[in-house]
């Protein structure tokens, strides 16, 4: 049985004066799920992007079978057995599962032609030794996510990988993807191989690893034992106490703040993907609305900020019909959004902590005055604001860039709160946010329903929505297949996400 | 990540600093010209054959070389910007101002519309737009501009800034054209801008032959000369013979203007979100819509007052030529915004390096064997360079950038 023992000995890569990793040691053994846990930003990827080939470590070793390695590109590391599945898939999504694995590596038979038929012998052994079960003539764009992921690990496997990388493998999967995801895992190790497993989901963490380490700001901060609760994990990876649970007192539920009836709505394509959705939002209740990534949330959250046009079914924020109305009118009405992709659709990294603090409200008083801009107001104000929601930046002039993902996310959420809104609408609000930051945004959060707003949480983490949610909404595939109590269990939840509605109580 | 915190002054002097890249352009352009100079002097050349024909002649050809170098570079610089030994004399004896001061009037002279054209474009690309057309905008400028100093007559104090308003709307209206388009039709502004140039170009030749704007007893494409009310007069009188005229106290104060526009106006806020993320513009609440055709409508404004500054402080009357071409102060104000950063500022600064290299260029020609194209390539190369930053910082070893492009070829893996 072929295996692999790996070694990073004193890995030390900077960026400029920017030390990304620091010494970093650590050892996989055959047949071994190593765990590689710590915050967004504490430099695992920059490490991953070092052993698979992409970036050249500035000091230390990699060492294959006791042997000191240098890879020069990814398809050396792919040659000496290193296989790494990408967070976001690497899969043609016209090409068949056959095609894609063999992608770049296609068995010929005479004259150059493609053998598929080897390729597709060759996936059903390697699936069937694995128990990875997937049709190898079938289409990726026809098969579901947590199918396309074993596609990936296929294609590791079929370059003959004794080490895999698997870089933040759930955050796209559903519970019960993520069980038989854990279970391949198993079974890959059984036969000797071995797993990096980049995480910073602890359950996760606890239920499949044999060793962890603990990274945060580019070092090794310790190792753990699965077994070691997961407020110590917590701790360690962020270097100090962390509540895990936020504090809830009991709901008071008041009227409806905003009201979705039979929305129906569609993507650039034009497919309807939101489906005859009805949810209702009272003040002084967070509304939690689950699902897997993908299945309608978002094109539902921009319908609702007025970004996405409302094909039919109305939406009523407090007293007042926004239904295809314009941002800043939904804006002015009183909604506040925190979008999903905060980069992208919230933030201008360019400019300024303080100019983004006034992004959407630049012409209010004392903000402007007859068309001209008072700079002195909007700093005041961004000082204000980054003292009460402990925005860690260097000045409020600095550029957002400059900013960490977690302090950028703080700056929408102080952005958003600090206005008068009846309701506010948050998506994935701790998508790539550390510990700390999480903790953070889920106790404003908690504060806004406290004080009688309206909150619709939109997640694909089940923690979070269990944390937050007064009442938790599932969808699938654009419709809305449950709204049940926080009590409720992860798997029935997990069968609501997959779509199966039998026994849900609707 | 605070890594970005982290850097050294320097370092992040030098990554983010745009002004080293401009700066370092223009010295790379200065060395391809110099290049491009001892290549193309029969002079050198010639000097440069001979240097085994006698003990020293490389010392020789290496004199020959810098003399010549020298005195082009020279001549660009006492045309457009002093004579030293001139305004020494003037100094000195307190006369012959106006030979020492003519060649920095000329290049103030040749400043005026460009900068104002460039700030036009400059505007735009703030929000994201590319205003290919600032050209045929400015012609429109200068058309409508001519017609309403050439055929209404009326006192000084209200012609000039009837005409410089009607060189505006003509630039509106050029502008607003694409504006629509792209705001309604989602049609490129890149297209469109650039074909109406060329429909521009003819409507201009179309009323150079019409009765209205036609000069009497001319058959040829020339307009009619503005009326002196309409003209804008030099800054030292007319007797000064210095051509530095009220143009460029305009332009002084268009770029004031688009200073506040973008520094402080609510609108020029909206406008710079929209260039910089339209998505997160479209988020809070800003009208794409409405900013596109704000956009064209005061870009194109812009480079119309250009078009009738340029007419009414220099030319006085169109002919078919009028910024035919590459020529064209509007295309010329594309690469001078790039060169400047789109910022009013950079633009500045921009615009007077291009003045001077074109005044001084023609200098050069007329004093030593060199053509005033050597100016045009020194002016191509430095876009060329601003245009390829990596390379500048390769060349000059700003090695910052290099670990920050490495960093970014990283940037969603965590």
């Amino acid at each position: 049985m072929k295996s692999m023992h790996l070694e990073l000995r004193n890995i030390t890569k900077r960026f400029g004066n920017f030390t990304a990793n620091n010494k970093i040691s650590l050892t996989v053994e055959p047949g071994q799920i190593h765990c590689l846990l710590g915050e967004n930003g504490a430099g695992k990827s920059t490490l991953m992007n070092v052993l698979f080939g992409l970036l050249e470590p500035d000091e230390g070793e990699i060492l294959i079978d006791g042997e000191p390695v240098k890879f020069a590109n990814s398809g050396e590391a792919v040659r000496r057995g290193i296989g790494m599945v990408h967070q976001h898939f690497m899969l043609v999504p016209v090409f068949s599962v056959a095609e894609n694995v063999v992608l770049g590596f296609e068995p010929t038979k005479s004259f150059g032609r493609l053998d598929l038929e080897k390729a597709s012998n060759d996936i059903r052994r390697v699936s069937k030794e694995f128990g990875l079960e997937v049709d190898p003539d079938a289409i990726i764009e026809e098969l579901s996510v947590g199918i396309q992921q074993r596609v990936e690990i296929l294609k590791a496997l079929n370059h003959d990988a004794q080490l895999l990388i698997l870089d933040e493998p759930t955050a796209v999967l559903t519970p019960q993807e993520i069980d038989s995801l854990l279970e391949i895992m198993r079974s890959l190790t059984a036969a000797g191989k071995s797993i990096l497993f980049i995480t910073h989901k602890l359950k996760e963490v606890q239920a499949i690893a044999d060793v962890i380490t603990i990274i945060r700001l580019g070092e090794v901060v310790g190792t753990a034992l699965p077994s070691d609760p997961e407020t110590v994990l917590a701790s360690k990876m962020v270097g100090r106490e962390v509540n895990l649970t936020v504090a809830k007192n009991e709901v008071v539920q008041g009227d409806t703040v905003l009201e979705i009836r039979n929305l129906v709505v569609h993507d650039d394509r034009g497919i309807p993907v939101v489906n005859d959705v009805s949810l209702d939002i009272h003040g002084g209740e967070i509304l939690a609305l689950a699902g897997v990534q993908g299945n309608g949330q978002t094109e539902l959250v921009e319908a609702i900020a007025g970004i996405r046009r409302v094909e039919s079914g109305t939406i009523t924020l407090g007293s007042k019909d926004i239904t295809n109305n314009s941002p800043r009118q939904i804006l002015d009405a009183g909604l506040g959004h925190i979008p999903e992709d905060r980069q992208s659709n919230g933030l201008v990294l360019s400019m300024s902590v303080a100019d983004n603090m006034v992004l959407n409200t630049p012409r209010r008083a004392p903000f402007a005055k007859r068309g001209t801009r008072n700079l002195k107001a909007v700093d005041e104000n961004a000082q204000t604001l980054v003292k009460n929601f402990d925005v860690r930046t260097t000045s409020t002039k600095a550029p957002l860039s400059s900013l960490s993902g977690g302090n950028q996310q703080k700056v929408i959420v102080a952005r958003e709160l600090s206005r008068p809104i009846t309701a506010l609408v948050a998506s994935q609000p701790t998508r790539g946010l550390d510990v700390g930051s999480i903790e953070y945004v889920h106790k404003q959060i908690v504060n806004e329903r406290n004080s009688g707003r309206g909150v619709l949480i939109v997640s694909s983490e089940l923690d979070e929505v269990f944390a937050l949610g007064d009442r938790i909404a599932v969808i699938h595939n654009g419709k809305i297949t449950g709204i049940v109590p926080p009590s409720t269990s992860r798997s029935d939840i997990g069968l609501l996400m997959a779509g199966v509605t039998e026994g849900s109580n609707e | 990540m605070s890594n970005r915190t982290k850097a050294s002054l320097w370092a992040r002097y030098t990554s983010k600093s745009p002004v080293f890249v401009t700066v370092f352009s223009v010295v790379l352009g200065l060395v391809v010209g110099a290049l491009v100079i001892i290549v193309t002097s029969p002079v050198i050349l010639h000097s440069w054959s001979q240097i085994f024909a006698s003990w020293g002649g490389i010392f020789h050809a290496l004199k020959v070389t810098l003399d010549n170098v020298g005195a082009a570079y020279r001549s660009i610089f006492t045309g457009s910007i002093v004579d030293p030994p001139q305004f020494w004399h003037s100094l000195t004896t307190g006369k012959d101002w106006t030979a020492a001061l003519t060649p920095i009037s000329e290049t103030l002279t040749y400043t005026a519309p460009l900068l104002i054209a460039s700030i036009g474009v400059g505007i735009a690309f703030q929000a994201g737009m590319f205003n290919i057309g600032a050209n045929g905008q400015a012609v429109m400028g200068g058309i409508v501009g001519t017609a309403a100093g050439s055929m209404l007559h009326l006192p000084t104090a209200v012609h000039v800034p009837l005409t410089l308003l009607a060189g505006i709307l003509g630039g509106v209206i050029a502008g607003i054209i694409p504006g629509l388009l792209k705001a309604f039709t989602g049609a490129h502004e890149v297209i469109i801008t650039l074909m109406l140039n060329y429909v521009i170009a003819f409507f201009l030749i179309y009323t150079l032959l019409s009765t209205a704007l036609q000069q009497p007893g001319q058959q040829n494409d020339v307009s009619r000369y503005l009326d002196p009310t309409a003209q804008l007069s030099p800054l030292f009188g007319a007797h000064s013979g210095l051509r530095v005229n009220w143009g460029i106290i305009i332009a002084g104060l268009v770029v004031a203007f688009a200073w506040w526009f973008l520094e402080r106006s609510t609108l020029g806020f909206d406008f710079r979100v929209t260039g910089a993320n339209p998505k997160t513009a479209q988020a809070s609440g800003i009208n794409a819509k409405v900013v596109i055709v704000l956009v064209f409508l005061i870009s194109g404004g812009l480079a119309g007052l250009a078009g009738v500054v340029q007419v009414s402080s220099t030319t006085h009357f169109l002919d078919g030529g009028f910024l035919v071409g590459s020529a064209g102060i509007g295309f010329t104000a594309i690469t001078v915004s790039l060169l400047g950063r789109n910022n009013p500022i950079g633009i500045i600064w921009g615009s007077l390096l291009f003045a001077a290299l074109n005044v001084g260029g023609r200098v050069m020609q007329a004093s030593t064997s060199i053509p005033l194209d050597l100016a045009t390539i020194i002016q191509s190369v430095i876009v060329l360079f601003v245009a390829t930053p990596v390379l500048v910082k390769e060349i000059f070893r700003l090695r910052v950038e290099h670990a920050e492009a490495v960093q970014l070829s990283v940037k969603g893996w965590s």
